[in-house]
């Protein structure tokens, strides 16, 4: 009995975090058609960021947001000259050159004073959030309208640049942070440790406020219009760039808190991010690729299985994990009537 | 001055077609420095830098590809090394799958083949592959020397769910009858994964007086921190993947009294004055520190370092017998190594002969324990 609350506390912990990232990338893909397999190279670079900022030292990641954002600049720049559109030049140079340079500057300032685990889960927001809509106006942007296919090849293309940079700028082995929490509390017969509650309660807080974005707010209104029917919200004057731009923040930002989370729990890879991001993948197919409520919940039943699974069979962990959507994929692909966007137009 | 050209030009392509005599020795090589191996791809790969450029007066060419560890890569790789460069000897890589791969071609191609990592090849290959690695059998073998000392009967085992977790598997399995103790779990994970409760609470249940994590790098931290968390107090083994100053990084306080086997090179410092390895694993160890920066010692850049001193020990008698370059040269360099004697590497002294192509004894090993947050010999 003590066994079975030991797998259910570890299973729930990975599945609020596989649940934070399948809702990520359930909005990515409804609002821009991406499937967005850079959002594990996002976890990656959140959880070393933290990881490094604990051990003192300026992360590599300060290169990549400030390269990205010249890279992010000059194409903005080059679009603003072709169409003479002059107006939109120091905005983007506001965004995207000055404002990392700044962050960077700071942030490599503070490294070494070690200001304590809330100011560094802070400058790792800062690091990691604009890469989003930097990856966005590089890779994305310039092909919003082409098929999903394209977008989801540009996506493999993505996910292998950043995971190259993620070796150069982190190293082969692997880092972990300290907890933020120390100790925990007994329940009964188990211990539940202070770090896996903040797991559990900062991811619930997380779709609490996504909620709240998408009910409440009109940016959030627009991303659910884009999302339910693009053309539709494009007539209506919703334009498809911010709403792209929008979709993509809030998938880095996801992703830096699960980075930032998972850290103290474990030792992560250059690498580690990939797997992570998959499984969140796996458990918004369960939910059925459509629904929030149904995604958060396949990630729960999924970090459950696996967490049941290393138990009885962890030869075979994997494999139980990604068997279970095949028969989520017939049942969707039955019940699909192969009305696709991409086959409309 | 067109006619001047013209002839100029001749007598470049007329150079250029006569085959010159090149004494120069090429050796090839392929590793994973990225990819999901990369933590033990580096250190080999890096080692070259400090490797001789000639051997007996004839200067050497290293050929160094990268596979990333994807064996279909790797393939290509090696073949382009052994029918393009015409290498005249072949060294890799940075796992098990991909030495076997190369042994393979290397066999076909009539090319001495230095495997840096720990192969078993079939008996029509092992006359080209020569391998610098101690086995896991040897090494394992310290630890079940150290458990029978001191009174383990049961064992549990959580280990990498890939090659090299079978290979430690197999090992402890190979020595469980002559130590007298029993294997009560078969546990695996993978180095990404975020969590081991399920495999560690499956150890806790069977209570076996000592724990073998078959793990390499950083990834043998991640059972050992929630074994010590769950209040595991056994004695937990490691492998030599796992020794090396990232470990006690990651692991912290919690890896403090974790033992491991290695190649002596780890700690010469602490080597006894007669140790035979002493003087040339200090000597390594102390260049590679120096180049690549404090406390990045380790075993992976020890088996380069001794596969090229193997390779530097038979050059000279093959040189005597053919030219690089040829395939006269690669057997007279097979036949050659296969009589290296009483060569001094960083990892132990190897012994070949046309039976044994590891050459390797007990010397090539040694125990360390994590003390004050380093690794030190167990005297």
């Amino acid at each position: 009995m003590d066994i079975v609350l030991w797998l259910t506390q570890d299973g729930v912990t990975n599945g609020a975090i596989y649940a934070l990232l399948a809702l990520a990338l359930l909005l990515v893909f409804t609002v821009t058609r991406v499937v967005f397999i850079p959002q594990g190279e996002l976890i990656t670079f959140g959880g070393l960021s933290f990881a490094m900022l604990d051990a003192g030292r300026a992360p590599g990641t300060l290169y990549i947001l400030v390269l990205g954002g010249m890279a992010a600049a000059a194409m903005e720049a080059f679009a603003a000259v072709r169409e003479g559109d002059w107006r939109r030049l120091p905005r983007a140079m506001t965004l995207y050159v000055v404002l990392p340079s700044v962050l960077a500057l700071v942030i490599a300032w503070a490294a070494p004073h070690r200001f304590g685990a809330g100011v560094q889960a802070l400058m790792v927001l800062a690091m990691v959030v604009p890469l989003g809509p930097i990856m966005y106006r590089i890779a994305y942007q310039p092909l919003a309208e082409a098929s999903i296919l394209v977008l989801f090849i540009v996506s493999m293309v993505v996910h292998y640049i950043l995971t190259g940079l993620s070796l150069l700028f982190f190293g082969g082995e692997g880092l972990r942070a300290q907890p933020f929490l120390d100790g925990g509390f007994r329940l009964g017969v188990i211990e539940i440790s202070a770090q896996s509650i903040l797991v559990v309660a900062a991811s619930g807080l997380l779709i609490v406020l996504l909620w709240l974005l998408f009910e409440r707010s009109l940016y959030g209104k627009a991303l659910r219009a884009t999302a339910m029917n693009r053309v539709g919200a494009k007539l209506v004057g919703i334009p498809t760039v911010l709403t792209g731009h929008l979709s993509f923040l809030m998938a880095a930002l996801i992703g830096a808190v699960s980075g930032i989370l998972i850290a103290p729990l474990t030792t992560l890879y250059y690498d580690t991010g990939f797997l992570i991001g998959l499984k969140g993948f796996v458990g918004a197919i369960l939910g059925g690729m459509m629904s929030y409520p149904f995604a958060a919940a396949g990630s729960l039943v999924l970090g459950l299985l696996e967490a049941f699974s290393s138990f009885w069979a962890s030869a075979f962990k994997e494999v139980i994990v990604f068997t279970l959507i095949i028969p989520m994929l017939v049942w969707l692909s039955l019940r699909s009537h192969h009305v696709d966007e991409d086959e409309d137009k | 001055m067109s006619r001047k050209w013209a002839v100029s030009l001749f007598a470049a392509a007329a150079l250029a077609a006569v085959p010159t005599v090149h004494a120069e020795i090429t050796i090839g090589a392929t590793f994973g420095a990225t990819g999901p191996a990369a933590s033990l791809g580096i250190h080999y790969t890096q080692a070259y830098q400090l490797m001789p450029k000639s051997i007996a007066g004839v200067p050497v060419k290293y050929i160094i590809l990268e596979d990333g560890s994807d064996a279909t890569a790797a393939a290509k790789n090696v073949r382009k090394l052994l029918t393009e460069d015409k290498v005249d000897a072949i060294m890799g890589s940075t796992g098990v799958p991909i030495s076997m791969l190369i042994a393979q071609g290397a066999a076909e191609a009539r090319t001495p083949f230095v495997s840096l990592s720990p192969v078993s090849v079939s008996p029509e290959q092992l006359p080209w592959t020569f391998i610098v690695p101690q086995s896991p059998e040897l090494m394992i073998g310290a630890v079940a020397d150290h458990m029978k000392a001191t009174g383990v009967k049961t064992v549990g085992f959580i280990g990498f769910s890939d090659g090299w977790g079978d290979l430690v598997y197999k090992a402890t399995e190979f020595h469980a009858a002559s130590h007298g103790y029993r294997i009560v779990t078969n546990e695996r994970y993978a180095r990404a994964d975020t969590s081991v409760t399920g495999q560690v609470l499956k150890i806790m249940v069977a209570k076996p007086d000592a724990v073998i994590v078959g793990g390499s790098g950083t990834g043998g931290a991640l059972p050992h921190r929630a074994l010590v968390e769950r209040g595991y107090k056994g004695q937990i083994y490691h492998t030599h993947g796992t020794v090396n100053s990232e470990f006690i990084k990651v692991g912290g306080k919690s890896v403090e009294g974790a033992i491991a086997p290695t190649g002596p090179l780890i700690v010469p410092e602490d080597l006894p004055e007669n140790h035979p390895t002493r003087k040339v694993s200090l000597d390594f160890t102390t260049r590679y520190e120096a180049a690549f920066g404090a406390g990045t010692r380790n075993a992976f850049a020890g088996y380069t370092h001794d596969g090229v001193t193997l390779l530097a020990t038979a050059i000279p008698g093959a040189l005597k017998k053919a030219q690089p370059g040829t395939p006269e040269f690669r057997a007279a360099l097979r036949e050659e190594l296969e009589n290296v004697r009483n060569v001094v590497g960083a990892h132990g002294v190897y012994n070949l002969t046309p039976a044994d192509h590891n050459g390797l004894n007990e010397s090539a090993r040694v125990l360390v324990r994590v003390e004050n947050g380093a690794w030190r010999l167990m005297k």
